[in-house]
């Protein structure tokens, strides 16, 4: 039998070797070189990279997958880990759209070429707006972090201020974006909080506020997990000297719990990952901010915001970017921060998961939470020597357990529970000096009852072991 | 019997069009999208409601608007709304400049979308997700031998945000030499992304911009003039977004250096460079690339993405942490960095596109990888070549020189029909084409970028050109009909400029926009 030609590239189609001369030949150049004649011969990168050769789409699927299964996910262990990525249901539909190849690839097209990516997002802002009952929602940041962040310098462009105020509370990481994000201009200061409730020490508050205070963030419910219920007094007291008012939220609480704009909120931040997204090891997270719809505000954002507009066609929708000229996009370093690449499909695929719960999906799905994670708070605090929760305040979601009267570190309960087939809670004994041997618990809708009361026994187990 | 005639050039196209209402339009109270796990009876017999626990005053009074759906109608509406949508898999990708629309290979979604990658959180101990944290690191080692950095950091979420950690970087490095407050310019050029620019400023640092000489290279003898002990950095891509090659860049960073300056790299598209040229031999310390653009991962309307963010050795303890690494047979995250600006985006940044780039580069090996480079270069230099045949069309600066894009200018056009780059922007919707003009400022007057990457074939970029070529030509001889475009899109044209910037009339949610219709009928009446 002949021998078969070089076959080309399965994703490089003009690898063919005739289509390429005949290409060559019309542009008037003999070989593929001569078009970098431009790269000095200095630059010019003649080694071989230290790359495996190419495999073919049966080997690549084999390899990578062998690697990947080295991985534990939390399909195969019991999860209870929260603090900043939770784990929820995820409706099918959700990955039907998001995995449509015409959103997947879609990108940066004009309303003409893209007018259902617009109008899908659009929705999402808008049905993220009932939620949060606010009018306006941006397209989403990065995460929640960067909405917090933007939502400060938002804040501080506003006031004409530099200083902000954020509770002590605050996850740790997200402190550390939100440092870096806001320096050099900004200075951020933290608030205390009350030992026994966790809830903002408002004298602490009072003393820390100025006329130099831009804004004042907490969050509900807390990274800790409880709810904090003096907004109404946090709010007024930031009006008061001038500053705005800042709440990250957690979106799946929204059901049940009031929307931050109803104490007194004026910028809502928060992440969209409950809503519809897989944890992803992190990269399900998606950020959001939401502000009435007040110019003050809305020519802040340094985001992109869908409008909607009439076409030339009677009965038409047709979208568009709402004062686009305060973007980056626009006008450079003069624009609101940047703009850029972040997380489209994310805002889709949560405005898939709105549409799907209703207000009474969103409502169930809250009051399970508090009927789960409260039991589960039950049982783990009747384990002798356990505390759940260490705070007295309402948790939504996530509570602290305090093991410091156990004799057993977190560690090395977390680590039995591993060896058991469990993902304890965070570990927060290094982030909170006032917490040592205390963890973050997480249970949403997804835990049933017996896999709590299989986190229960696994603990007492641990506890009563030598 | 006759054979059908397909002789013609460009593409007979109508794009969906579902005239689909707005989701709370479709509202039917009762109804619902899905249905949530139960609350065991023996939980609610310890806890009741659950709601009632909440502190009254914290109680939601009046349930949020959302609509009421079935399950089957929400599907149909986003399916309807994802065909209104023209992704990459389905048209000649060609239009986006700047923005490498190449192919997103499926078998790299389909290896992403295991429960073994979408199920892991974040925070789960470090012995139970080795798979993942071995491929970060492999993929660091490819991003090695592509660039000559010394180590990548992959949690920056997309190249504005690598823009951002770089600028960051830069401003914690002269800090740490005591030059923090003395070192406030960063220096860019015109023909670079506006995220280079704004996120600087973002930093605290005052923008030098320059702009190209005669020819379209960013300007030396400007860059010499500005640079002075108060510059902290440069950032650059190249080539810029006019696809041409700056071939002086060792200069560049050499002034930048010996002022002091740290020099970093725009590489958001390397598509052109792939074991062509790397960032170190060019002189910079720092770069980044896109996994969404040279890397094949997906574009997913905007995100989610990952900017591959490299620097030489001297930067690695300024990376946000934690970061991946090697010890023995074991893969750790490691967060003890000295200098370390803390972080820039939660958790390790969005691991699956990690999997997906690493698929990528490993389905295509150095060899590979070089034709991607070859091919790409190839493909823009024919269309190139035809587009400058184009009646009106130009390609301004030096003649040649051009790697994976151009950006051209419809100037003459412009001046003999009438008909602006707006104009046949929308046009080219009817043909089934994306297409993009220009970042703004508009230096090269009506302006349009093209990028072909290695994924489009001789005869894709034949359809392109004959779509632009006969837009060209309609544009002498019929110019109201280029000018009231588009007709075979999902709609029709949008009145932008009193809805969008007049804040009576912008309305940037459902509930805003019935309220101002309401407002507006009631001084009718």
């Amino acid at each position: 039998m002949k021998e078969l030609k070089k076959i080309a590239h399965p994703y490089i189609p003009n690898t063919v070797p005739e289509i390429k001369d005949q290409m060559l030949k019309e542009i008037g150049v003999k070989t593929v070189e001569e078009l970098f004649a431009g790269i000095p011969e200095e630059l010019h990168y003649r080694e071989e990279m230290n790359i495996s050769k190419a495999l073919s789409e049966y080997e690549l699927r084999r390899y990578i997958n062998g690697i990947m299964s080295k991985n534990i996910s939390t399909t195969e262990y019991l999860n209870f880990l929260g603090a900043g990525c939770w784990n929820h249901f995820v409706p099918a539909i959700c990955d039907e759209i998001n995995s449509r190849a015409e959103f997947l690839t879609g990108y940066a097209g004009d309303p003409y070429e893209d007018h259902g990516r617009y109008q899908a997002l659009f929705e999402y802002q808008s049905l993220m707006a009932e939620l949060v009952d606010m009018d306006v929602v941006n397209v989403p940041t990065f995460d929640w972090a960067q909405a917090a962040s933007t939502s400060i310098r938002m804040a501080s462009r506003i006031t004409s201020r530099t200083d902000v105020l954020l509770p002590k509370t605050i996850s740790p990481d997200r402190l550390k974006v939100i440092k870096n994000y806001c320096s050099p201009y900004l200075t951020v200061s933290l608030i205390d909080f009350k030992e026994d409730s966790g809830q903002i020490d408002l004298d602490d508050l009072k003393n820390k506020l100025s006329s130099n205070t831009a804004a004042v963030y907490f969050e509900n419910p807390s990274y800790l997990g409880f709810l904090e219920t003096q907004g109404q007094q946090i709010s007024k007291l930031a009006k008061k000297h001038g500053a705005i008012t800042i709440v990250g939220v957690d979106p799946s609480s929204l059901g049940i719990v009031e929307p931050p704009s109803h104490y007194g909120a004026d910028i809502v931040c928060g992440d969209l990952q409950p809503l519809g997204m897989h944890m992803n090891y992190g990269g399900g997270q998606s950020g959001f901010i939401a502000t009435h719809d007040d110019i003050k505000f809305v020519q802040e954002y340094p985001s992109r915001l869908f409008g909607i507009a009439p076409t030339v066609s009677e009965g038409e929708y047709g979208f568009g970017d709402v004062y686009y000229d305060r973007t980056s996009f626009a006008q450079r370093e003069k624009g609101k921060e940047s703009v850029g690449t972040q997380t489209a499909l994310w805002g889709i695929t949560a405005g898939v998961y709105l549409s799907l719960m209703g207000p009474n999906g969103m409502y169930e799905l809250g009051k399970s939470i508090m009927q789960k994670s409260q039991y589960a708070m039950q049982q783990i605090g009747s384990i002798p020597n356990v505390v759940a929760s260490r705070f007295e305040s309402t948790s939504f979601k996530e509570f602290v357990v305090d093991f410091s009267y156990t004799g057993k570190s977190v560690k090395v309960i977390n680590k039995y529970l591993l060896d058991n087939g469990i993902f304890g809670g965070k570990d927060l004994s290094e982030d909170f000096p006032e917490l040592q041997q205390c963890a973050l618990f997480c249970i949403t809708e997804i835990h049933s009852k017996d896999d709590i009361d299989h986190l229960v026994s696994m603990i007492k187990q641990c506890i009563n072991s030598k | 019997m006759q054979k059908i005639n397909r002789e013609h050039k460009v593409r007979n196209f109508h794009q969906a069009k579902w005239d689909e209402p707005i989701i709370f339009e479709l509202h039917n109270s009762g109804e619902r999208g899905v249905s949530l796990p139960k609350v065991e009876c023996e939980i609610v017999e310890c806890v009741g409601d659950g709601v009632s626990a909440l502190p009254a005053s914290l109680i939601r009074k009046s349930a949020p608007e959302l609509p009421e759906i079935s399950q089957n109608r929400v599907l149909r509406h986003y399916l309807r709304l994802s065909q209104e949508t023209l992704g990459a898999a389905f048209n000649v990708e060609i239009g986006q400049g700047t923005c490498t629309m190449k192919y997103s290979p499926k078998v790299n979604e389909e290896i992403a979308a295991s429960p073994k990658m979408t199920e892991l959180h974040p925070l789960q101990d470090e012995s139970t997700v080795q798979g993942l944290l071995e491929v970060t690191h492999k993929l660091d080692l490819c991003m090695r031998e592509i660039s000559g950095m010394d180590y990548f950091s992959f949690q920056p979420g997309s190249g504005t945000q690598s823009l951002f950690t770089m600028a960051s970087i830069v401003r914690a490095y002269h800090e740490s030499k005591g030059e923090g407050d003395q070192r406030d310019e960063i220096i860019t050029t015109i023909f670079s992304h506006p995220s280079q620019a704004a996120t600087a400023a973002v930093k605290g640092y005052k923008i030098i911009t320059l702009y190209p000489d005669k020819d379209g290279f960013p300007d030396l003898e400007k860059l010499k003039e500005v640079v002075s002990e108060r510059t902290a950095g440069f950032v650059v891509a190249n080539p810029e977004d006019t696809g041409i090659y700056n071939t002086r860049i060792k200069e560049f960073t050499k002034v930048v250096h010996e002022a002091g300056g740290v020099c970093y790299y725009d590489q958001a598209n390397a598509n052109g460079l792939l074991g062509i040229t790397r960032a170190k031999e060019a002189g910079f310390d720092m770069c980044f690339f896109n996994l969404h653009k040279t890397f094949s991962t997906p574009h997913a309307c905007g995100g989610p993405a990952t900017g591959a963010l490299g620097v030489v050795a001297k930067l690695k303890q300024f990376l946000p942490g934690p970061i991946v690494e090697k010890q023995g047979n074991q893969y750790i995250l490691n967060s003890d960095l000295k200098h370390s600006i803390g972080k820039v985006r939660s958790f390790q940044g969005v691991p699956q596109m990690i999997v997906r780039a690493y698929a990528w580069i490993r389905s295509l090996g150095a060899e590979g990888l070089k034709d991607v480079a070859e091919i790409a270069v190839l493909n823009n230099n024919y269309l190139y070549h035809h587009i400058l045949k184009i009646r009106g069309a130009s390609a301004p600066y030096i003649k040649g020189q051009r790697l994976e894009q151009v950006r051209y200018s419809w100037e003459q056009l412009t001046r003999e029909t009438g008909v602006s780059t707006d104009d046949i922007s929308r046009r080219m919707a009817d043909f089934a084409h994306q297409y993009w003009t220009s970042h703004h400022p508009y230096v090269v007057p009506e302006p349009f970028t093209l990028e072909p990457t290695e994924s489009t074939s001789k005869s894709d970029l034949d359809e392109y050109i004959a779509s632009l070529t006969h837009i060209a030509k309609e544009a002498y001889e019929n110019p109201e009909k280029v000018k009231n475009a588009p007709y075979n899109s999902s709609i029709h044209r949008v009145d932008e400029q009193d809805y969008f910037d007049n804040p009576e009339k912008w309305a940037i949610t459902w509930r805003s926009y019935l309220k101002k219709v309401k407002e507006v009928e009631k001084i009718r009446s």
